[in-house]
């Protein structure tokens, strides 16, 4: 066994015990202490994408000293490894980018409990990425739910805690429905491990027995996640948890957590029941369903929003419609789709959060469109990341959401059922103006030039940027990131490609 | 078609289980005020733990605690639905305490424990 194969366990472990140290250290040393964890874990995760690229194919590293059907196990792919580099990447620049008003907006004592909980965040993202046992993907889903919830929380007034409240009861009904799924999952097979579930799941098939509480555990599992993940007519709690919280937590948890979810939620459908028997079950249309009304419903109430922040939480919802759709249409391609969606979505919504952040901070704190007219001139950096962004989000080429839109286009016209085929593209095209609309709108109105007198006259802030490197920087960096998957897609489908076929 | 036959009898436990786990989730869902809701998730939570329980449980062997040297599988009930429940009893005491903790910090800020009434409330303040 190769030294590198023992990334998975030692980026897991690293984060959690990081976030237990930090619980005793000063705000400042916490802090040092996760970035470096997080920059050690991106860092090891590209070691392992290298090895794994050359190797090819997966492996199982085994955890404790019980073998197989008994004992706990993590599973390590090209896929996997691509997954934590850039949850890494992106976690690391939302932390560095909220930083200075994560000063102002969060009580200098409640410093390192924020630490502490992106620790934990970190480490079961992770867990959810790599684990092989779906009990253990049961614990830390609902690590992540506790971390998420003091993450929205840590800032205090009236409306973070009702929107914590919220996305506790909406995340709670989802894990008791994913905690049945599994258990009956576990009554049915017998086994908790991925590989010896699935087994089970074919022979089950092949005899045509327990057909009825098959489907009911798939449904039970499958809407426990995408509830979980905030799809369509479970979104109430989004806005206000993703609008009012500390602005990296909005990014953490738009890009970040969710994610976890609808890639956990990939690895049961591939690695667990097996992907034919999901086509073959109808849970497949449901979520194609849900998924086109969220991609119409998300955009239209962003239109109607007007205050920037909720504006962005609301077209996360369409974003999240995307993927699901793309898990609907149940071809090869419409997933591989699906999965640089949440790349995609991953690396920009975390950028528009940022930069939505630095112009709000040029207008005197308010998040009002009326407000931020011209607020692109006077942080010039944040305008040109939110530019961006948007182009992104529209689907501009260049830009990483071009490419996540031209492989649906493709998955949806290459799909042989025409009843697919024509509510895609259809969606997509009306999916696509109205992002245009309210990301372009908003475009448009941070760069219309204000006059002087009246600026002076709302005391409005000007930033350059040698007086915010830092945050200058995570911009930058955020651009790049971007750009790269927007003009490198290649590599990156390919590798996508080869994780999905290494999953089934 | 359903029949209401031996198994419906020889179930009991899970029936039971699943029908709480309906109660629980439904006063997760509906309940105006979070003491109830909070109590729904416990009632929904420990449906699961019963279910699982009444899965792992073999009629006539004992728990999985060996003793006087038998080490025979026939001897035990199956022990891995018991940690499962361990586990997520932990799960759920933890979630519960945060929830009641987040009740208490809405409490002390609105002094009033219905959900809708401190949104209202919210949308009338204009933050």
């Amino acid at each position: 066994m190769a030294f590198v194969q023992n990334v998975p366990f030692f980026s897991i472990i690293l984060s959690m015990f990081s976030g237990i140290i930090s619980s005793v250290l000063p705000e400042k040393q916490a802090k040092w202490l996760n970035t470096a964890v997080i920059t050690l874990v991106g860092a090891m995760s590209a070691w392992l994408l290298s090895y794994m690229l050359k190797v090819g194919g997966s492996y199982t590293f085994m955890m404790g000293h019980f073998p197989a059907p008994w004992g706990n196990e993590i599973r390590a792919g090209a896929l996997e490894a691509l997954m934590a580099l850039i949850f890494s990447i992106i976690m690391l620049l939302s932390l560095l980018g909220g930083r200075k008003k994560l000063k102002d907006e969060v009580e200098i004592t409640k410093h390192n409990i924020y630490y502490i909980l992106t620790d934990l965040l970190l480490s079961s993202l992770l867990a959810l990425i790599y684990t092989n046992d779906l009990f253990t993907a049961y614990v830390f889903v609902e690590i992540n739910t506790i971390a998420a919830c003091g993450l929205i929380m840590i800032r205090q007034n009236g409306r973070t805690i009702v929107a914590a409240v919220r996305y506790m009861i909406m995340s709670l009904l989802g894990s008791g429905l994913l905690l049945m799924g599994i258990c009956m999952l576990y009554d049915l097979t017998g086994h908790l491990l991925m590989s010896n579930i699935q087994e089970s799941v074919q022979q089950i098939m092949q005899e045509s027995s327990y057909q009825v509480p098959m489907m009911i555990t798939i449904g039970l599992i499958t809407v426990g996640l995408s509830i979980k993940s905030a799809l369509f007519p479970f979104h109430a709690w989004l806005p206000d948890a993703y609008g009012y919280s500390t602005v990296s937590s909005a990014a953490m948890l738009s890009s970040l957590v969710s994610k976890g979810y609808i890639f956990l939620l990939i690895k049961i459908f591939y690695r667990v029941i097996g992907i034919h028997i999901i086509r073959g079950s109808h849970i497949l249309n449901v979520l194609f369903v849900f998924g086109l009304c969220a991609m119409i419903f998300g955009s239209v109430n962003a239109i109607w929003e007007n205050d920037i922040r909720r504006m962005i939480s609301f077209s996360s919802v369409a974003q999240i419609g995307y993927i699901y759709m793309g898990f609907g249409l149940g071809t090869e391609a419409g997933m591989v789709a699906s999965v640089f969606h949440i790349l995609m979505h991953a690396a920009t919504k975390s950028m528009l959060f940022i930069s939505a952040i630095g112009l709000t901070d040029a207008s005197n704190g308010s998040r009002h469109f009326s407000e931020l007219t011209g607020s692109g001139y006077r942080n010039k950096i944040a305008g040109v990341g939110f530019t961006v962004g948007s182009l992104s989000m529209v689907g501009i080429p260049c830009f990483a959401g071009f490419v996540s839109k031209i492989l649906f286009a493709q998955a949806a016209v290459a799909h042989n059922a025409p009843v697919k085929i024509f509510p895609t593209v259809i969606v997509l095209a009306i999916s696509t103006i109205l992002n245009a609309v309210y990301f372009l709108k908003t475009v448009i109105r941070i760069y219309v030039p204000e006059k002087r007198a009246y600026e002076k006259k709302q005391g409005y802030l000007s930033f350059r940027l040698s007086e915010q490197k830092m945050y200058g920087i995570t911009i930058i960096c955020f651009i790049l990131l971007n750009l790269v998957l927007g003009m490198m897609s290649q590599p990156i489908v390919h590798i996508i490609e080869i994780g999905l076929q290494n999953f089934s | 078609m359903i029949v209401f036959g031996a198994n419906f009898i020889s179930n009991i436990g899970e029936e039971v289980a699943m029908l709480l786990f309906g109660i629980g989730f439904a006063n997760l869902l509906f309940q105006k005020n979070l003491i109830r809701k909070i109590i729904g998730l416990n009632i929904m939570d420990s449906s699961i733990y019963l279910f699982l329980a009444e899965k792992g449980y073999i009629e006539g062997r004992l728990a999985p605690i060996v003793v006087n040297g038998i080490q025979d599988v026939d001897t035990y009930i199956n022990p891995i639905p018991s940690g499962l429940v361990l586990t997520g009893i932990v799960v759920s005491v933890s979630v519960t305490a945060l929830m009641l903790s987040l009740t208490v910090r809405l409490y002390k800020r609105y002094h009033t424990l219905d959900l809708d009434e401190i949104s209202a409330r919210l949308k009338k303040e204009g933050r």
